[in-house]
């Protein structure tokens, strides 16, 4: 009787391996299968923006109209930041944080595994959704990604698409957050206090803290938008009594803290990294972690800086440049922390490191252009100009994107169990790190001189920028290719041992490489794992 | 269009060598408050340029210096009270240092009481109408036909050859050199915003809501600017031109559009 029972319950462990085929992916709760289908549709994503970030610098590599039409071109600009956003960086982040905050809490999986399977599933068709509008009669969204109203309102079939699409990526994100934060607070290893979390931990817990506040808010003012459309509410039209400025204030509510959505898990990765490189701990664990809370909370009471051209009372226009400004203070204690972090360390320039301190010098120039536009006065010339466009482009690009690149050759082997091509990853961070300044470098001297940013065509005296721009942008688009690459040739290179890097710290290194599809199905003893390392 | 962006390779070496098209900055302008606007972004550029050359001088000391290759052993060391409290303290005093020029130049804009001429600007789809209060004056003002004839797609036309392209206009604002000019600005259906660089303004042209700007203009010139604010397929071809005159020669203006030019302008 005990035999049978026994056997009954190891031929159920036997089944514990993935399915086959489909079945896998399809109904998969495993955290690590989703965590890899994650980051391969946010590279698909990437691919798919990127590719509509070619049309828009092919049409403004010389002056005169080429190869689109306005509309068209307006719908490049507006589907390519949606689908970078909310399709490239977001679920990039997300796949990072399945695959690796149970690795890194010693968790067996997350918390709520079937959620997650959902919060993927729904991705696909979002896109799906707004992907199928440039078929549409009237074409696809082209009144920018903030979809002010009136103008978003003359959208032709695509609108209510549109809103929908919003719709379940916001569903999909608020579940992704619901899971980051309950496997964070429930599940980490006995011995493991909050302080003691590693910082790519900490920045997902805060930043699925802001995804649960803002998503709501975002879900909130498009469905105030179909109303006005369709059910004859006037939310945002003054000619019903409503007012079209309340629109950019509900947006940049949930706007703002979204930015901090897309840097705040860079913040982590970066923070992992350069400690691993540096073969040293990582400077001032905690004051990074109360630097990114102020960043988070500030992030709420700041909207209005997105809006100073629109006409607000004096009081407001200063009060939101102060506390835009404050911003600038955690910010800096972040970037001093990495520098103390290679200060006097031993360095090894691996392709993580060298993607994680572009990152830095990067990013700290578009802090220096944030800083800029925090000004308000200054900020009337800035605004809506290609200098915004620099600036948002170099914390995105050289930002996030670079950051989910250092996290992913960072983690790759431990994915694979083998080393990438290190010679074709170093190959990829130049062309990238060349060609991305390239792009957006000159796109600073353009807005100062006077170009508007989402227009199809410009005077005569914006052409030499331009052309270097697009060339610029060209080459990062086909550097791109490079990384693929890599992930094609991930499994031939040698085999990989469990802590991978030298100076790596931290659970996800105890667990052999590849990860197992289970891992710490009994909790390890994180201080114990950690000090082994030291 | 290999060919085509190489000829604008070669047009961009001789541009440089020629005319040098390559502004880098903003433009100083022709008021006060352009100016200020001016001299605030050159601050806070100097101000990041220093906070750089420290922050990412240090970096570099340490990328060169501290590496593994370099056979030196990785020091202990994870936290220093002291350095992270004077790294927390140092940059707010250089946020005051920034925040009280800007917080008066912001003072200054927002005062545009005691105008000596107020114009309404309604935005459309895609052109400016403007109404000067007193003079009774109002025309819409549009892109000047040689750019709309060569903006459109196979339009045949080298933009190089329009003058001004996509920055003319059929009828420009005027306004007299050291006259307050008060902006009410409004809009007819999408939100525009007008911008003039050299005036340093931009300003968001809203339906059912009139925002009010100024601006003092010192020297005669022709100045131009575009919508600021995405408005639908043809934004980047509603531009903005204001000619600053001399009084004189504002009076005369004023006397031929209400000679029956006004009823010919407001017609179209």
């Amino acid at each position: 009787m005990t035999t049978a029972v026994a056997d009954a319950h190891a031929a159920e462990h036997e089944e514990h391996g993935p399915e086959k085929g489909i079945k896998r992916w399809l109904f998969s709760t495993n955290h690590k299968d989703i965590g890899t289908m994650y980051l391969i549709f946010s590279l698909i994503m990437f691919f798919i923006g990127g590719a509509m970030a070619m049309v828009i610098r092919s049409e403004l590599a010389v002056p005169g109209l080429q190869f689109v039409h306005p509309e068209f071109f307006n719908s490049m600009t507006t589907m390519h930041a949606l689908i970078m956003v909310f399709g490239a960086v977001m679920p990039a982040f997300v796949g990072l944080a399945n695959w690796m905050i149970p690795l890194q809490i010693g968790a067996p999986d997350m918390a709520l595994p079937r959620m997650n399977n959902w919060s993927f599933w729904i991705l696909p068709i979002a896109f799906g959704i707004l992907l199928s509008t440039l078929l549409m009669p009237g074409g696809a969204p082209a009144g920018g990604w903030t979809m002010y109203p009136p103008l978003i309102l003359q959208t032709g079939d695509a609108f209510p698409f549109l809103i929908f699409s919003v719709h379940l990526m916001g569903l999909s994100s608020i579940m992704g957050a619901i899971n980051v934060i309950v496997t964070i607070l429930n599940m980490r290893a006995p011995d493991m206090s909050l302080l003691k979390m590693p910082m790519f931990v900490w920045t997902w817990l805060i930043t699925a803290y802001l995804l649960i506040a803002v998503m709501p808010v975002l879900a909130g003012a498009v469905t105030m938008l179909l109303t006005d459309q369709f059910f004859g509410t006037s939310f945002f039209l003054a000619a019903g009594g409503g007012d079209p400025v309340m629109f950019q204030h509900i947006f940049w509510f949930f706007g703002h803290p979204e930015v901090y959505i897309m840097i705040l898990p860079a913040f982590g990765v970066v923070s992992e990294i350069i400690p691993a490189f540096s073969r040293k701990k990582l400077f001032g664990h905690d004051s990074m972690v109360y630097a990114a809370s102020s960043i988070a909370f500030l992030s709420f009471i700041v909207w209005a800086h997105h809006m100073f051209t629109v006409g607000m009372p004096l009081t407001g226009q200063m009060f939101f440049m102060f506390a835009t400004m404050l911003i600038a203070i955690p910010t800096g204690v972040k970037v001093f922390n990495w520098v103390a972090t290679m200060w006097r360390g031993a360095m090894t320039f691996e392709t993580p490191m060298l993607f994680a301190l572009a990152f830095v010098f990067l990013f700290t120039i578009g802090g220096f252009s944030g800083l800029m536009l925090a000004i308000a006065p200054a900020d009337v010339q800035y605004h809506d100009t290609y200098f915004v466009v620099a600036h948002f482009h170099y914390v995105l690009v050289p930002g996030s994107i670079f950051a989910i690149m250092a996290g992913a050759y960072y983690w790759l082997p431990k994915w694979t169990g083998h080393y990438y091509n290190e010679k074709l990853g170093k190959l990829h961070f130049w062309l990238s790190t060349i060609f991305v300044n390239v792009t957006f470098f000159p796109m600073h001297f353009l807005g100062l001189a006077g170009m508007p940013r989402r227009i199809p065509d410009y005077s005569t005296q914006f052409a030499d920028f331009n052309l270097i721009a697009s060339i610029g942008a060209i080459g990062f688009g086909l550097s791109q290719l490079v990384f693929v690459l890599v992930l094609l040739t991930a499994k031939k290179g040698a085999k990989a041992d469990d802590r991978v890097w030298e100076g790596a710290h931290g659970l996800e290194w105890t667990v052999p490489s590849p990860a197992p599809w289970h891992t710490f199905t009994t909790p390890p003893k994180a201080r114990i794992a950690n000090e082994a390392f030291e | 269009m290999i060919r085509k962006s190489f000829l604008s390779l070669l047009g961009l070496v001789m541009a440089s060598t020629a005319s040098a098209n390559w502004a880098v900055n903003m433009p100083k302008g022709v008021t006060e408050l352009s100016k200020e606007t001016y001299e605030l972004h050159m601050m806070v550029f100097w101000w990041c340029v220093a906070i750089g050359v420290v922050v990412f001088g240090v970096m570099i000391y340490s990328l060169i210096k501290h590496r593994k290759s370099q056979g030196v052993e990785p020091a202990k060391f994870s936290h220093s009270t002291v350095a992270e409290v004077t790294w927390t303290a140092i940059p707010v005093v250089i946020l005051l240092i920034m925040a009280v020029p800007a917080a008066e130049t912001m003072i200054k804009a927002e005062d545009s009481r005691d105008p000596d001429l107020s114009i309404v600007i309604t935005g459309y789809q895609w052109k400016w109408h403007y109404r000067y209060q007193d003079e009774g004056i109002e025309f819409y003002s549009s892109l000047a036909r040689p750019s709309l004839e060569a903006r459109r797609l196979d339009a045949g036309i080298d933009v190089n050859t329009v003058d001004n392209y996509l920055l003319d206009v059929d009828r420009p604002v005027v306004v007299p050199r050291n006259a307050k000019v008060r902006l009410l600005m409004t809009s007819n259906d999408v939100i525009h915003s007008w911008w003039v660089p050299e005036l340093a303004i931009k300003k968001d042209a809203v339906p059912g809501i009139v925002n009010e700007t100024w601006f003092r203009a010192t020297e005669v010139g022709t100045y131009r600017g575009q919508c600021a604010e995405l408005c639908g397929k043809d934004h980047g071809y509603m531009p903005i031109v204001v000619e600053v005159v001399e009084p004189e020669a504002y009076q005369a203006w004023v006397a031929t559009r209400t000679d029956g030019d006004t009823k010919l302008a407001s017609a179209d």
